[in-house]
């Protein structure tokens, strides 16, 4: 009784984990790439961490499906070529069903093959894992991913034309932020944004 | 005469208007990570130069010869990735055998190059602009290449002087580095429509 007491814990500590204790974007600071370029407005940024959950999910599940296969030196490669795989299929289904959010996302979306996340994933968790705490790893470190991108999209997006996914939020009258648009607005807010974040882990930490 | 016109103006493009590092926010990781010092962010700057030019040619004559007569697009990104994978091992066996001393200083960042944004987003976007003859791809990668190798280097001087300077506690580390990108993106932003 005891142990599958803890192993459901592991469980929910496996999906948890990636909101916030490991939240790739504002903890481990890694895969920065989409949240400079793909948040000029809410909508291509949830398009976006959508994919990158699918992506995510299904290449976890594929490598700890073959974890005890694969050779150490071997291993960056196969797991490089499995996320290729799934990136293609997500590619390619945006395109036909998504034609004006891929058009936006244009080579941002074959992108996430090489963006860290997937891989340091991978590499962490489900090169060890079995396959349902993997899953699991993969929807949590994900949507953390997706929360983080909406965040930066959101503040970019209302400041930088009034609109918060598509509909008017600010006062007639507002003069639109205009820097917010360009890549000068991308840095600043993810620099400020990570600062705050590190003001509250501190203040938690005392 | 025309043509050495358009091949200088689209290095210049690449290197300065459209830098992929403040433009297109690609190569960010390596960028915070890496750039500390001067002369290690000089050698990855080349050394992803090198790469960027090799699989931006071989990722393009496959792309032209191979994928596209044979209708096999579909296989497109993993052929590229295959591709780059190969360059950067190519590179770290040269740089082994050639200069020991240069591969003790880069360690574990070299075979992480693969995984460099820079290069997979140069090839992809050689592919969006439909560059059409080697010798353009040819200077549009190496522009790209030594516009990484020129923002890198710009980073690593700013922070070398950053460590004196008096930075909230909070903001210490990547929240001040991303900051900076920013204004040095806004600088950058005054060569915007400098060539057409």
């Amino acid at each position: 009784m005891a142990d599958e007491t803890s192993i459901k814990i592991n469980y929910l500590a496996a999906l948890t984990a990636g909101l916030w204790r490991e939240n790739p974007t504002f903890r481990l600071l890694i895969g920065m790439c989409p949240p400079l370029a793909v948040t000029t407005a809410v909508k291509p940024a949830l398009t976006m961490g959508l994919s990158v959950i699918f992506v995510l999910v299904c290449s976890n599940l594929a490598i700890s499906l073959m974890r005890n296969l694969l050779k150490p030196h071997l291993r960056i490669i196969m797991f490089t070529l499995s996320i290729a795989a799934f990136v293609t299929i997500c590619d390619l289904y945006l395109r036909a069903f998504q034609p004006v959010m891929s058009e936006i996302l244009g080579a941002y979306v074959p992108l996430i093959i090489v963006n860290c996340i997937i891989i340091f994933r991978a590499e962490a968790c489900a090169s060890k894992t079995n396959a349902w705490a993997s899953i699991l790893d993969g929807i949590g470190s994900g949507t953390g991913f997706t929360i983080a991108l909406c965040i930066i999209a959101g503040i970019r997006e209302v400041l930088a034309s009034g609109t918060l996914a598509g509909f008017t939020v600010m006062p007639r009258g507002f003069v639109p932020w205009a820097a917010m648009q360009m890549p000068v607005g991308a840095f600043v807010t993810l620099g400020l944004l990570l600062g705050l974040a590190s003001v509250l882990t501190r203040k938690r930490k005392n | 005469m025309d043509r050495v016109y358009i091949l200088i103006m689209g290095f210049l493009s690449v290197v300065i208007v459209n830098n992929f590092v403040f433009t297109k926010f690609l190569g960010t990781c390596p960028y915070l990570g890496v750039s500390g010092r001067l002369d290690t962010a000089f050698g990855m700057g080349l050394a992803v130069t090198f790469v960027t030019a090799l699989s931006g040619i071989m990722t393009w004559l496959i792309d032209f010869y191979v994928l596209v007569p044979l209708g096999l697009e579909i296989t497109r990104y993993i052929c590229y990735i295959v591709v780059i994978a190969g360059a950067v091992q190519l590179v770290e066996m040269y740089v082994k055998k050639f200069f020991p001393s240069l591969n003790k200083s880069f360690g574990v960042f070299l075979p992480l190059i693969s995984t460099n944004c820079v290069i997979l987003g140069l090839c992809l976007f050689i592919n969006i602009w439909g560059t059409d003859n080697l010798l353009e791809v040819t200077v549009l990668s190496t522009g790209t290449g030594f516009g990484f190798a020129v923002a890198i280097c710009i980073m690593a001087a700013i922070r070398e002087n950053l460590i004196l300077a008096d930075v909230p506690e909070s903001f210490k580390g990547a929240p001040i580095t991303l900051i900076t990108a920013g204004l040095l993106a806004l600088a950058f932003m005054g060569f915007t429509g400098m060539i057409q």
